[in-house]
């Protein structure tokens, strides 16, 4: 492990879904340790597909990603004992409806990474504390509110130790009145050093928390810009239309 | 083993096979899914609007059949069915029933089960508005059903009928178990007066696998149509 | 009606000399229950292990499990039975075959196992269609956290879709009960069987059959309530309106 390295470096890029339709096109894009990464753009504009490269849920033909190091395509790359390295945070939470929250947690934690029930167990207690949902252990998901559930999916994700988030529109889904409370969980995150990849429109949380701001477009990275220029000269037009439009409401 | 397959075999019972057994297999399948499907028709409407105690009756029936083996209700209907006739004409001793007719009225009355719980699906399904909207025009209830609600149901659960009529295809095999002479039967006896049971049961698994896949990825095809329609 | 009703011919030696009609029948029943467990049995496992091929991406696996399915749902159930009682040992090296034959239990074995297959496809169909049924992301999560494909479908997917499918497969296991009647061509001394043994020793036609109906229609209740005992023990709090 090198500190100085980029956790995530994506290099070139580019998927079809088939001959005819391009989802990225030739997208670099490195994240270092400790940074704060926001990705927007239009929808349709492939960055959900993009954040789901990094953790190869989505296969892609040409360029390299590797994170911490390691390239997913190189040879003999244990792909599970990758993605367990990865937390990642869902649109629509994925919560295992038939585990408890505790069990949810537990789960990976045995059966991926070995822990025993005790040692999960702890890790698991300590996590729904931090987000709060103590009391909330012995239930199940169907059970929870919405952002109660995404909450719980954060804990699940950290709970495998990862060296870096991935977190996909996680507030989308959600009812207007849960979405801070999912953007706390996430702004404290930011602010203890977690390295973090996020798909949103929460420009709030962009100004708040990134380092920098990736805006997405057609399948291209169109800007990749520190935070403070996005926000306050951004020069590329498209960029421009995107954002007055989603701060005007 | 293989070596002594007789092809040669099958070739000559081929006209038996089908100008006797298969004939009678498709005939009963046919007039069996005919009849299953106007008295199902009948039991759906009477569940659903018939009044509770109809209803009830048609209930218990639906469930009562469903929940017997088919094998068991051929045989009950094999030896009701002529003190059945006796009692209805008054005739002095059990009356004689021939075994086709038997196996037709158990299919007709088995399947009728079946074919109650589609067509009872279909007509909530597509009531829902349409009652209404036939209603609102001035129907009576029984022409809304006749002229606007049946007509979309059948259309609409053809395929589902049609699978349930490819079921009811291989069900007749079971009349073997009164010897009548259906497809199946047809190759038994064969099978058993040449010595070639494999030949002939193998032949018979064929026909039947042919028939029966080559019918339902049609009905598969007839689905997607009916889909894009509606 | 000239019939000549007798209801306490079930307790009437039967003359088999074993005992009672009642003792024919309950021998059949038990008979009826242990091909149906065995039977059930292997067509949840197989169903399963078919419905999982079925669900996955690859298109060799979807051909598969097809062919597997489409066999053994386009043949009727007596054939199959008619092929693996009669036609199996023929097909098999002369060993075999003759082991086959002269297996003590021959029709007993050659039911469960053959009406166990036969149901085992719909288990699939039904499996499968439980596993397409959970949202998509379901096993992008249990990939996402580290799982290999099959810890994702064994701690992630399959309890998930076994709940789903419980109702029909309620149904699925009383077609299992239901259909193991179709057993008594090939010799096997079910409860169809004996109630028709019953009949042709005592010349009782309809309380025969009635003894039988009612006993099929107790399976159904019983079948019907053990499935709902489990889907009430593994209903999920605040899942779903049922």
């Amino acid at each position: 492990m090198n500190a100085s390295a980029p956790v995530i470096r994506m290099q070139h890029v580019s998927k079809w879904y088939n001959p005819h339709f391009q989802v990225l096109k030739d997208c670099s894009l490195d994240v270092t340790r400790g940074e704060v990464v926001v990705v927007c753009g239009p929808s349709g504009s492939g960055k959900s597909t993009l954040i789901k490269t990094v953790n190869a849920l989505e296969p892609f033909q040409q360029g390299t990603i590797s994170v911490d190091g390691i390239d997913l395509h190189g040879k003999g790359v244990n792909l599970p004992r990758l993605r367990a390295r990865v937390g990642m945070v869902f649109q629509h939470f994925e919560l295992f409806p038939h585990l408890s929250v505790l069990d949810n947690l537990d789960i990976a934690q045995r059966k991926v990474l070995g822990r025993e029930r005790e040692e999960a167990r702890a890790r698991s207690v300590a996590l729904l504390k931090r987000v709060d949902l103590s009391a909330h252990a012995e239930k199940f998901p169907g059970q929870l509110s919405g952002g109660q559930q995404q909450r719980v999916a954060i804990a699940r994700a950290l709970a495998m130790d990862p060296v870096v988030m991935l977190f996909d529109e996680p507030t989308s889904a959600l009812d207007p009145e849960m979405v801070s409370e999912v953007l706390d969980v996430m702004v404290q995150l930011a602010r203890e050093g977690m390295t973090m990849m996020v798909v949103t429109h929460e420009m709030g949380f962009a100004r708040k928390v990134a380092h920098r701001v990736v805006f997405m477009d057609q399948g291209e990275i169109v800007v990749d810009a520190p935070k403070e220029e996005f926000f306050g000269a951004v020069t590329n037009e498209r960029a421009r239309v995107f954002l007055s439009k989603i701060l005007a409401h | 083993m293989f070596s002594d397959f007789d092809f040669d075999a099958i070739l000559r019972a081929l006209p038996y096979l089908f100008r006797d057994g298969m004939s009678f297999t498709i005939t009963l399948t046919l007039l069996s899914a005919l009849g299953g499907l106007l008295l199902g028709t009948l039991i759906a409407l009477a569940r659903i609007g018939g009044g509770k105690l109809l209803a009830m009756v048609a209930a218990g029936y639906v469930n009562f059949m469903r929940a017997l083996p088919l094998v068991l209700v051929i045989f009950w209907f094999y030896f009701l069915v002529p003190y059945l006739g006796q009692w209805l004409t008054g005739a002095p001793r059990p009356i004689k029933v021939g075994g086709f007719s038997s196996a037709l009225l158990t299919f007709v009355m088995f399947e009728a089960a079946y074919f109650s719980e589609i067509m009872r699906g279909g007509i909530q399904s597509v009531a829902r508005g349409q009652s209404s909207a036939a209603l609102a025009l001035g129907m009576t209830g029984g022409q809304s059903m006749r002229y606007i609600i049946l007509p979309q149901v059948l259309r609409t659960m053809l395929p589902v009928l049609l699978t349930q009529t490819i079921v009811l295809f291989q069900d007749t095999s079971l009349v073997y178990v009164l010897s009548l002479t259906d497809f199946l039967g047809a190759a038994s006896k064969i099978a058993q007066r040449d010595g070639r049971l494999v030949e002939m049961y193998c032949f018979a698994a064929l026909v039947y696998f042919l028939i029966c896949f080559l019918a339902s990825q049609a009905v598969r095809r007839l689905q997607t149509r009916v889909a894009i329609i509606r | 009606m000239n019939y000549h009703w007798n209801w306490g011919i079930y307790w009437e030696a039967s003359p088999e000399g074993t005992g009672s009609y009642a003792d024919m029948l309950w021998s059949g029943l038990l008979v009826t229950l242990e091909v149906s467990a065995i039977a059930w049995v292997i067509a949840l496992l197989i169903g399963a292990a078919m419905g999982v091929v079925r669900s996955l991406p690859s298109p060799w696996a979807k051909r598969i499990s097809g062919t597997y399915i489409e066999l053994l749902r386009n043949i009727p159930l007596l054939v199959q039975l008619f092929l693996w009682y009669f036609v199996m040992p023929e097909l098999v090296p002369d060993a075999w075959g003759d082991w086959l034959k002269q297996m003590p239990d021959a029709p007993f074995w050659n039911s469960a196992v053959g009406l166990g297959l036969f149901m085992s496809a719909r288990v699939a169909v039904q499996v499968s269609t439980g596993i397409a049924a959970l949202p998509r992301g379901q096993q992008a999560a249990g990939t996402a956290l580290g799982f290999t494909l099959p810890q994702t479908y064994w701690y992630v997917l399959l309890p998930m879709a076994f709940r789903v499918i419980l109702p029909p497969l309620t149904s699925e296991l009383i077609n299992t009960i239901k259909n193991s009647s179709v057993a008594l061509t090939i010799g096997l001394a079910e409860l169809t069987a004996r109630t028709r043994a019953m009949q042709e020793f005592s010349f009782q036609v309809f309380e025969a059959f009635t003894a039988a109906t009612v006993i099929y229609l107790l399976l159904n209740l019983a079948a019907t309530w053990a499935m709902r005992l489990l889907e009430r023990r593994l209903r999920l709090p605040g899942y779903g309106a049922g």
